[in-house]
């Protein structure tokens, strides 16, 4: 077995505005199953961050424990990394943000590591606002310890072994509109045309982005009768609208005029460009996605896209107001400004 | 595009590059392999199977193999394919087991060949085993052609082309050396059932009409036969000052040779720019390596002597310019002529065939350039039973070639002999097996090393000036042999896709380090090419397309830059794409 990538990349290999290729973004060779949708979620990080000419040093990974929570080593190797305890990425998260908010913050996670053990860390996350791109890679199943039912398999999915599932699985994405996510997302790990511009724009949205990618478990979830494996996806797969991430005004075409299409602006004047979109669905319409979520799943389709954006978004250290500057660049001056300050600051105490 | 039809032999064949490349088409990869396993006489042998001469061509082959290696394509070097062939000859144990066996009782059918260069031997070689009388002609006394009179001793040591030239001699040939064949109607009246003419090119251009070529003749050689009385020791001395005319191959080997036989300023002049001359890059630079400049676009003038002893020579200066279609004109640039002193000039221009000897009325018919009508794959004339090869088939190439055309002649002389007909080619040895050896073991050593290009050593200068028989090459050691092994891409080893299998869960595709897996909707083959990953532009290179898969979509492969690395099989959670062992050999008379 191979563990090491060749060094050689293709001759003509694209460069990015860094003049970087592809190759400065990805990671050290995948030692998860052969056929992991978690590993074409990775490829589609890669591919999204190469595309925004994102410095790879200027992004911090961070995940839990689990398949997904290994990815991390297969990507932005370049990058700063953080593995940290099972479900509390989202802490880890929000001390590293609160303490540096100038770098891009990508969390990874499953299925187990975010709606079971660290179901109270995922909803906190999100009601603060964490400014982070937060990934769930969600095959509906604990495939570390050999395939059980996760807490988001769905209600009559039948495991490998031929059991069916019993319990109500849990809508990463409904809960996440229901808490207040300013950026909501789903897709399928096999549709990278829908996932890197989903990632992108997740990327450059100011607050709480989730994208809830349906990644099948190849080993362990990909039989028949199960409602997360490769053919049942494809088959169920109702994308709102394919969409296209603008990286400035001056691209908009003529089509911006069309019925199905619709711009929306990102706060850093980026824009997303959504095609097709369905009729009766607005994704600023909060309304309007809680009510295609409930009907999609009464039709047993699985909804992909851009679900819920709030351009108005005020981030975590916004909100809170934080010092601007990261805290290790902050010198003693301003961390002892004198006894003066401390004067007035007892003073407005007493 | 239609989907790609893989059982036709000829797509994976283009896949290996170097062994497409090659006239003789020897397995390179293959061999390659097995020099980095230490199997360096069966490596030797599966040289000598296809290209009858390993330690000559290991020594001075053109090497038509590394300017196509894959490996130059992603880093900045060809693998040293032929450096490597040479290994295997100076590394062998004794090959005598290997050797086919010569029936004692022959099959009743007599062969003449005339000429016992490359192509004749290897006419020889391949008949002899299925008990043809192989009588063989040759105005020297020792077989090799122009490999022995042509390719001076400091390249290819007497030793290593005696033995690859008996093992052949050794096949019960019989012998008719010192015998210059003046008469083909001679040799055909004497009982032969097929004769084979592989006389090579023997004669070299000269300047006749150059003004002052004829009052010093003395000091005025021509290229090839100057070296050939080298080789046989009828000259050994040269004066000081040499100038060498002439950009190819045997003006390298006369200065070369010059520096050797007591020239201490030799120059070569050219009447093209230095980038164009016909000799390859590694001659020039050896040549340069000895002190021995190269200056361009100067066209001869004329010849200087005083009371018949040669001055020197006057040369115009010019430039190279190209019309729209690429074509060259050299124009003088107005400059003075150049005088360049000399005691001594080669004339290094080029060499002709020579067919006097064929009496006109035998039915060989011959072209408006005076050159045998030949059919480019049966390499018979226009007289049944006389067959041509080698530089007297098709003109002045190389020893891999004479060696190619000598395997076809050699079927063809087979089927005549038989009474077969020599127009149905019989089809390669193809197989194709998979290397897979458990779940992510392979059969073959897959990873990729980085090393760029070893380079072989040379004896010292000094030393190598002085005798004029000292090999310069050093060749490889087993070391630097096993490194540059490991820098084959293994090429034949196929990347194969079955469709049937795939999930299309893109795993190949994302782990492929040169992004030459694509999935993507189906259309024309300029389109397709165009908007893949990264475009596969050269369209000589093909692309593997599946048919439709599950998704509608096709997977799509560009050759051009794949490593053979076994990832996308090793990714692959179906098998759906297997790492297949590839070996194609052509067909040898007699199969």
């Amino acid at each position: 077995m191979s563990y090491i990538k060749p060094k050689f990349e293709h001759p003509r290999a694209p460069k990015n505005a860094l003049g970087y290729t592809r190759k400065e973004y990805e990671g050290s060779l995948s030692t998860l199953c052969a056929g992991c949708g978690h590993d074409s979620i990775s490829a589609a990080i890669v591919d999204a961050c190469f595309e925004l000419s994102i410095e790879p040093h200027r992004v911090a990974k961070l995940s839990g424990i689990g398949c997904s929570s290994k990815t991390p080593a297969y990507f932005l190797n370049n990058s700063h990394g953080f593995n940290s305890v099972h479900g509390r990425m989202p802490s880890v998260a929000t001390g590293a943000n609160l303490a540096n908010r100038d770098l891009v913050y990508l969390g990874v996670s499953g299925d187990g590591d975010s709606a079971s053990i660290g179901f109270g860390q995922f909803a906190h996350v999100i009601r603060r606002n964490l400014n982070m791109t937060y990934i769930v890679m969600n095959n509906g199943c604990y495939g570390l310890t050999k395939g059980q039912d996760s807490a988001t398999a769905d209600q009559g999915s039948v495991s490998k072994a031929g059991s069916v599932n019993n319990f109500e699985g849990i809508d990463m994405c409904a809960i996440a509109i229901e808490l207040g996510a300013t950026f909501v997302a789903q897709s399928f790990s096999g549709d990278k045309g829908q996932l890197i511009p989903l990632i992108k724009a997740a990327l450059s949205h100011s607050g709480f982005s989730l994208i809830n990618v349906v990644s099948p478990c190849v080993t362990f979830n990909n039989n028949p009768g199960s409602t997360k494996s490769y053919d049942y996806v494809r088959e169920h797969n109702e994308a709102l609208s394919s969409l296209d991430f603008v990286p400035v005004k001056e691209e908009i075409t003529t089509e911006y005029d069309e019925i199905d299409v619709k711009m929306v602006e990102m706060h850093d004047g980026t824009f997303i460009k959504l095609n097709k979109l369905h009729q009766g669905f607005d994704p600023q319409d909060k309304l309007s996605i809680i009510n295609a979520l409930q009907v999609a799943r009464q039709k047993d389709e699985i909804l992909t896209g851009l679900l819920y954006l709030d351009t108005e978004s005020v981030e975590l250290n916004d909100l809170i107001g934080t010092v601007n500057k990261p805290l290790n660049s902050l010198t003693e001056k301003e961390l002892c400004p004198g006894s003066e300050v401390l004067e007035k600051i007892n003073a407005g105490l007493r | 595009m239609k989907p790609t039809n893989i059982k036709d032999s000829e797509y994976y064949h283009k896949v290996v590059d170097c062994q497409y490349a090659c006239p003789a088409h020897t397995p390179v990869p293959h061999y390659i392999r097995l020099i980095a396993a230490g199997k360096y006489t069966e490596a030797y042998m599966v040289n000598w199977e296809s290209n009858v001469f390993p330690g000559v061509l290991g020594r001075t082959c053109d090497r038509p193999c590394e300017p196509a290696c894959r490996r130059g394509r992603v880093e900045e070097e060809p693998v040293a394919i032929c450096r490597l062939k040479r290994v295997t000859a100076d590394f062998k144990d004794d090959i005598a087991q290997y050797l086919p066996e010569i029936p004692k009782v022959k099959n009743g059918k007599k062969i003449a060949i005339i000429g016992a260069g490359p192509a004749g031997l290897t006419v020889a070689r391949d008949l002899a085993p299925l008990g043809y009388e192989i009588h063989m002609y040759d105005d020297q006394s020792k077989g090799g052609g122009m490999m022995r009179s042509q390719i001076p001793s400091f390249r290819l040591p007497n030793s290593v082309l005696d033995q690859e030239v008996n093992v052949i001699l050794d096949m019960d040939i019989v012998k008719h050396f010192n015998q210059y064949v003046t008469s083909l109607k001679e040799i055909i009246d004497g009982g032969y059932d097929a004769v084979f003419v592989a006389t090579g090119a023997p004669k070299g251009k000269d300047l006749p009409n150059l003004p002052g070529r004829w009052d010093a003749k003395e000091n005025i050689h021509i290229g090839i036969q100057w070296l050939a009385n080298v080789a046989f020791e009828h000259t050994n001395k040269i004066g000081k000052k040499v100038i060498v005319l002439g950009g190819g191959n045997t003006a390298m080997d006369c200065c070369r040779t010059s520096r050797r036989l007591g020239g201490e300023e030799v120059k070569v002049l050219v009447r093209s720019p230095f980038k164009e001359m016909k000799a390859s890059p590694w001659e020039k630079e050896d040549a340069i390596h000895e002190d021995i400049p190269i200056l361009e676009n100067h066209v001869p003038k004329s010849f200087v002597s005083e009371n018949g002893k040669l001055k020197g020579m006057f040369f115009e200066k010019v430039e190279a310019q190209y019309d729209d279609k690429g074509k060259r004109k050299l124009v003088p640039t107005g400059e003075p002529d150049v005088f360049i002193e000399a005691d001594d000039v080669i004339i290094a221009i080029g060499q002709e065939n020579r067919f006097e000897w064929i009496e006109k009325d035998l039915g060989v018919e011959f072209n408006e350039w005076e050159m045998p009508v030949v059919d480019e794959s049966t390499f018979a004339s226009t007289r049944a039973g006389v067959f041509f090869g080698g530089d007297a088939a098709l003109g002045p190439k190389n020893v891999i070639t004479a060696v190619a055309q000598g395997h076809q002649a050699a079927i063809s002389i087979d089927k005549y002999c038989q009474g077969q007909d020599i127009h149905d080619r019989p089809a390669p040895d193809v197989t194709l097996i998979s290397t897979k050896m458990g779940i992510h073991e392979w059969s073959y050593d897959n990873g990729v090393s980085a090393d760029l290009r070893f380079v072989v050593p040379q004896e010292d200068k000094k030393i190598t000036l002085a005798d004029r028989k000292k090999e310069v090459e050093l060749g490889f050691d087993l070391t630097s042999a096993f490194k540059e092994a490991e820098r084959c891409l293994n090429c034949d080893v196929q990347t194969v896709f079955m469709e049937d299998k795939c999930i299309e869960c893109d795993a190949c595709m994302d782990v492929c380090p040169t992004q030459c897996i694509n999935f993507t909707e189906n259309a024309e083959e300029d389109d397709l090419r165009a908007k893949l990953l990264i475009p596969a532009l050269d369209k000589s290179q093909d692309i593997l397309v599946s048919d439709i898969l599950k998704t509608g979509k096709v997977m799509v492969k560009d050759e051009d830059v794949c490593l053979h690395c076994g990832l996308c099989a090793e990714r692959c959670p179906t098998s759906a794409w297997d790492m297949q062992k590839f070996m194609y050999k052509t067909a040898k008379a007699g199969c």
